[in-house]
């Protein structure tokens, strides 16, 4: 059973791969968290009905599967004659799905700082934007941690979708040497393992920084 | 001085605030009191520019509250307020919660503000509690917390609403007496309460709130010796 043609060569396609699903989500994660943020507190601030367009347009998102939209989205660019190369395609796409769901936990998160709290910070002087950043972003960040980082490793994973369009990520790169070698076996094993190594990290920060923010 | 002329409110078709009229001047000290729904809180919030009013003025030290050019942020710097519940800052310790504002809104050093907290602090009670969170003290330690959290933005006037209201009995008295010691350094005071006892003590005079009428107020000896307005007549009859 430990007779295999796997050389390090193709190791090295494998973390290649593992490479490109690292890239795709660190910049979909980090582009989705700011727009989340951004639109989470915009849809806090001018109440359900000026931001009903906004959220329907995120409940789209939210609601066609990922895989409808990379493909829809990669001939959407190519009718449009916009030129994007399929890793910008992806990135576009993934950023603008963990977006809407990142909203609606930003949304969430600024909801639980109690009114009470924040009318004691503006008593005091403090502007609105005073009280965002040393009241409301503390407290609502120690909420909402949980589920970004259920977020965060959920667009790891589905970012697998990316083969689609062409992209050599961890799962395409395993499905090549699947076909290849014909060992799908070892190989999926090896895959499911380099994408619990890239999950582990980021599960053990969120729970770090949730037992440094305790108080205790 | 704080001035309020006429001042009408309501929250949709209640109107909580019918006209009232009340000047506090520097060093005095006001307690209002009255029934549940007599808009005793409500003026308070006003005063400090938290809720807008429907007509009339409220004038602090010349400054128009509620007109457009006003800087509440600056105006509420000098007026500080204290709620019913203390509203802790809980991702911050002690010491924070009361260096916050000076450093943020005064622009104070980080120096400059500890001397203050610290200072402050000490003078509710707490200056052994400096780097404890605030979850971990009682109601008590953490309404005079948020007492010394206003008083480190150096206020003129200060305002406390029902302060004791959400306090288990046996820690009303630590908050009272902190307020009973401001009361007697001079600070200007307008202190909304039920605890008829304090009022009486502390008060230069008391203000009896019915139904968004201002029904009463003198002196607390005349008030509560010889209440003329026979709501009052009712109201102290109730609460003896």
């Amino acid at each position: 059973m430990f007779n295999t043609a796997l050389t390090l060569a193709d190791l090295g396609f494998l973390l290649q791969g593992a490479l490109m699903t690292l890239a795709v989500t660190a910049v979909s994660v980090t582009a989705g968290t700011v727009l989340g943020i951004i639109f989470g507190v915009v849809r806090n601030q001018v109440g359900p009905y000026r931001a009903a367009p906004l959220t329907f347009v995120l409940d789209i998102f939210r609601s066609v599967p990922l895989l409808i939209q990379l493909v829809l989205a990669n001939a959407f660019q190519a009718i449009a004659k916009l030129g994007w190369a399929p890793f910008t395609t992806s990135c576009v796409v993934l950023s603008l799905y963990t977006a809407a769901y990142c909203t609606e936990i930003v949304r969430g998160g600024i909801s639980s700082v109690p009114p009470t709290t924040r009318r004691a910070a503006r008593s005091l002087g403090m502007t609105w934007w005073q009280d965002m950043r040393y009241i409301v972003a503390p407290l609502a960040t120690r909420v909402s941690l949980p589920s970004w980082i259920g977020l965060t490793l959920g667009v790891m994973k589905d970012s697998a979708l990316v083969l689609w369009l062409g992209l050599i990520e961890l799962l395409r790169a395993s499905q090549v040497l699947v076909t290849r070698l014909q060992e799908p076996l070892l190989i999926l094993l090896i895959c499911g393992a380099i994408y619990f190594l890239i999950s582990f990290p980021i599960a053990r920060l969120g729970g770090y920084l949730e037992k440094r923010w305790s108080n205790d | 001085m704080i001035e309020i002329q006429n001042v009408r409110k309501s929250f949709g078709s209640l109107e909580v605030l019918k006209g009232i009229d009340l000047t506090v001047n520097k060093g005095e000290v006001v307690t209002v009191i009255g029934g549940s729904g007599s808009g005793k809180s409500t003026l308070l919030t006003c005063i400090n520019g938290l809720e807008p009013i429907d007509s009339g003025r409220i004038v602090v030290d010349g400054t128009e509250v509620h007109a457009k050019s006003t800087d509440l942020n600056k105006l509420r710097a000098k007026v500080g307020i204290v709620f019913q519940q203390w509203n802790a800052f809980p991702h911050l310790t002690v010491l924070e919660n009361v260096m916050l504002a000076p450093r943020k809104v005064l622009g104070l050093s980080k120096e400059k503000a500890e001397e203050i907290a610290v200072k402050q602090l000490t003078h509710v009670g707490l200056g052994e509690k400096l780097g404890v969170y605030p979850t971990r003290m009682s109601g008590g330690q953490q309404q005079r917390m948020a007492i010394a959290r206003a008083l480190a933005m150096s206020p003129e006037y200060m305002l406390f609403d029902e302060v004791t209201s959400a306090l288990d009995p046996q820690l009303v008295g630590e908050v009272l007496d902190t307020l009973r010691m401001l009361a007697s350094e001079g600070m200007t005071m307008i202190c909304v309460t039920h605890e008829m006892k304090f009022a009486r003590e502390v008060s230069d005079r008391v203000a009896f709130f019915h139904k968004g009428v201002m029904a009463e107020i003198a002196p607390p000896e005349a008030l509560f010796g010889a209440p003329k307005d026979p709501e009052l007549q009712k109201f102290l009859a109730a609460t003896h």
